[in-house]
């Protein structure tokens, strides 16, 4: 079943065409990359879907419904969840509480409890508290849950980021360059952590990397997007052999 | 409510403090060990706190830079004044008819006002607070420029000491909950809000129109203080004065806007005796606190239980 649809999207800054005409189909379950030179349209295809910036042209559907014109946080309640190239954690907050926000679309008590401190405040905050920490187990950061995001090593502000993700409860998890700045080992867990997470929580995994080991390691089905436009797509073999795939990564050889 | 034995404990010790401070005062009042000086700067204290306790959740938890608290102020005062002088209508409905008259303001305002940021916001929400200000001095049923005079007093210590309370723990419980949080991640980075779900724009005016509300509960019990008001009290120098308060406090700290609002009430009403040197005082505190202090008295600290047993070693 398809989960994700996009057709003919097309975006422009000024008169630069940064996206044309791209088609990129992703079935539930899958776990699906995005590759591509610097500069040729990854994040752009990321902020489309999530609803930062409206496509000119074409259709994103999810679900079989249309995404454009939704506000981010709309999209989010849809199920879509993303993390950041450059991470974007709530810095001054403690981890805990970074996840928590997540969790806040599902609010289960309303205001006035919240300021009258009812009995229903209480119990929605016991489990906001419960369901929170079971996401910081799950990436290892229980025992810093009271430490501020900001001081946390890079690596597990990346973590951070994905468990607070994984919080909006999505269907779709988008990540842009998860593996940015992570040493081999770093990526090589990374890498164990995104096939595991698939499975437990029943995701589609979309995610844009630059690390090959870990994209050729990790994805059923890649994209390869150059000035814009998707040049080619298949399984990682297809796509290490695709001589388009080459030339846009190393320039033309030398004949 | 409170939900362990030692939270029960804790209620009820805070309940004790309150109703000891409020019955002290009450007491000292009655027996007239508190002369008419003090008792209007305990009324200016505690209407300085709610006003910047209030504007501490727009602009210390929100982050967005309001510079119209006065304006919101005015049209509590306004609104109440009116409510007993003209209509008649009694203290209570009165306040409650200024707050969300207030508070309507503040979304009437907030709405156009919310989609800009930092530097435009704040001359926008001056802007605002100013264009309040004149359209109340060219009513002439609310005495234009000579404003509305001879309003009863009927603000008392137990209407000052229960609407400081109120606010204090209004602004602290919703803080304190999923939707405090929601309101302090637009502050912490908009867009990652946006897509962890919260509707930021919606939380943003939330805030504004709460905010805008207690302003105008201060700005009632400023009017049924003070006999006077007049458009002219309410200026951007009001709005500035409440900005310092949180500012000096700390932004995002309610116990620092509350220590901030006392302190200041404090320094103005004993340099009033010196009028030549006291906005120099004023100003040369400010600089001192910006140079070596420049997150305020309390940074984005409360000041908690937790904090006094670390300062005395305590067992908690």
């Amino acid at each position: 079943m398809t989960i994700l649809n996009i057709q003919n999207l097309s975006k422009y800054f000024g008169g630069l065409s940064a996206l044309a005409d791209v088609n990129l189909v992703i079935a539930s379950g899958e776990l699906v990359g995005l590759i591509g030179p610097n500069g040729a349209g990854k994040t752009t295809v990321f902020n489309l879907i999530t609803g930062v910036y409206q496509p000119d042209q074409g259709h994103i559907m999810f679900d079989d419904k249309p995404l454009e014109g939704l506000l981010p946080h709309k999209i989010c309640q849809r199920g879509v969840a993303r993390t950041f190239q450059n991470i974007r954690l709530f810095k001054d907050l403690t981890v805990l509480d970074n996840v928590k926000i997540a969790l806040h679309k599902d609010v289960s008590y309303q205001l006035y409890a919240a300021i009258l401190r009812l009995p229903t405040f209480v119990r929605g905050e016991a489990s906001i508290e419960k369901e929170a920490l079971h996401y910081l187990r799950i990436f290892g950061l229980e025992d810093k849950q009271e430490e501020i995001a900001s001081s946390l090593p890079y690596g597990e502000q990346r973590r951070l980021e994905i468990a607070r993700a994984l919080a909006t409860r999505p269907r779709l998890l988008i990540l842009d360059e998860p593996a940015a700045g992570m040493n081999p080992q770093e990526t090589q867990d990374l890498m164990e952590l995104i096939r595991w997470i698939r499975k437990e929580f029943d995701l589609t995994i979309l995610l844009i990397e630059h690390d090959m080991s870990l994209v050729m390691g990790v994805c059923e089905r890649i994209y390869v997007l150059d000035y814009g436009q998707i040049i080619a797509q298949g399984v990682p073999e297809e796509i290490r052999n695709n001589p388009r795939v080459i030339e846009a990564y190393l320039g033309e050889e030398v004949s | 409510m409170p939900s362990s034995k030692r939270q029960w404990l804790w209620f009820l010790i805070n309940i004790v403090i309150l109703a000891g401070i409020f019955t002290l005062v009450q007491y000292m009042i009655a027996t007239r060990m508190l002369n008419q000086y003090y008792q209007i700067n305990l009324a200016s204290m505690c209407i300085n706190i709610i006003l910047a306790v209030s504007l501490n959740l727009i602009n210390g938890f929100t982050g967005q830079l309001s510079l119209g608290h006065a304006g919101f102020m005015a049209v509590g005062a306004y609104v109440a004044a009116v409510c007993t002088k003209s209509m008649d209508l009694s203290f209570i409905p009165a306040i409650i008819a200024g707050s969300l008259a207030a508070a309507l303001a503040g979304l009437i305002i907030g709405v156009p006002t919310l989609r800009l940021r930092g530097d435009y916001l704040a001359i926008a929400t001056l802007g605002f607070g100013e264009i309040i200000r004149v359209i109340l001095q060219n009513i002439e049923e609310v005495g234009g420029p000579a404003g509305i005079v001879g309003i009863e007093r009927l603000t008392t210590w137990p209407y000052l000491f229960l609407a400081t309370v109120i606010t204090i723990i209004v602004i602290q419980n919703l803080i304190n909950s999923s939707y405090g949080r929601a309101i302090i991640s637009v502050r912490e980075d908009e867009v990652a809000a946006e897509m962890m779900g919260v509707n930021t724009t919606w939380y943003k005016v939330m805030a504004f129109m709460i905010g805008a509300g207690f302003a105008g509960l201060a700005g009632a019990l400023f009017a049924h203080y003070f006999y006077i008001i007049k458009p002219d009290t309410f200026n951007f120098l009001k709005s500035f004065d409440i900005l310092v308060m949180v500012v000096l406090g700390g932004l995002g700290s309610t116990t620092g806007a509350i220590l901030a609002a006392i302190f200041i009430t404090v320094l103005t009403a004993y340099l009033q005796a010196f009028p030549a040197i006291r906005m120099i005082i004023y100003a040369m505190i400010l600089i001192l606190v910006m140079i070596y202090r420049p997150q305020g008295l309390l940074g984005n600290k409360e000041l908690t239980r937790k904090t006094f047993s670390r300062f005395w070693g305590g067992s908690a």
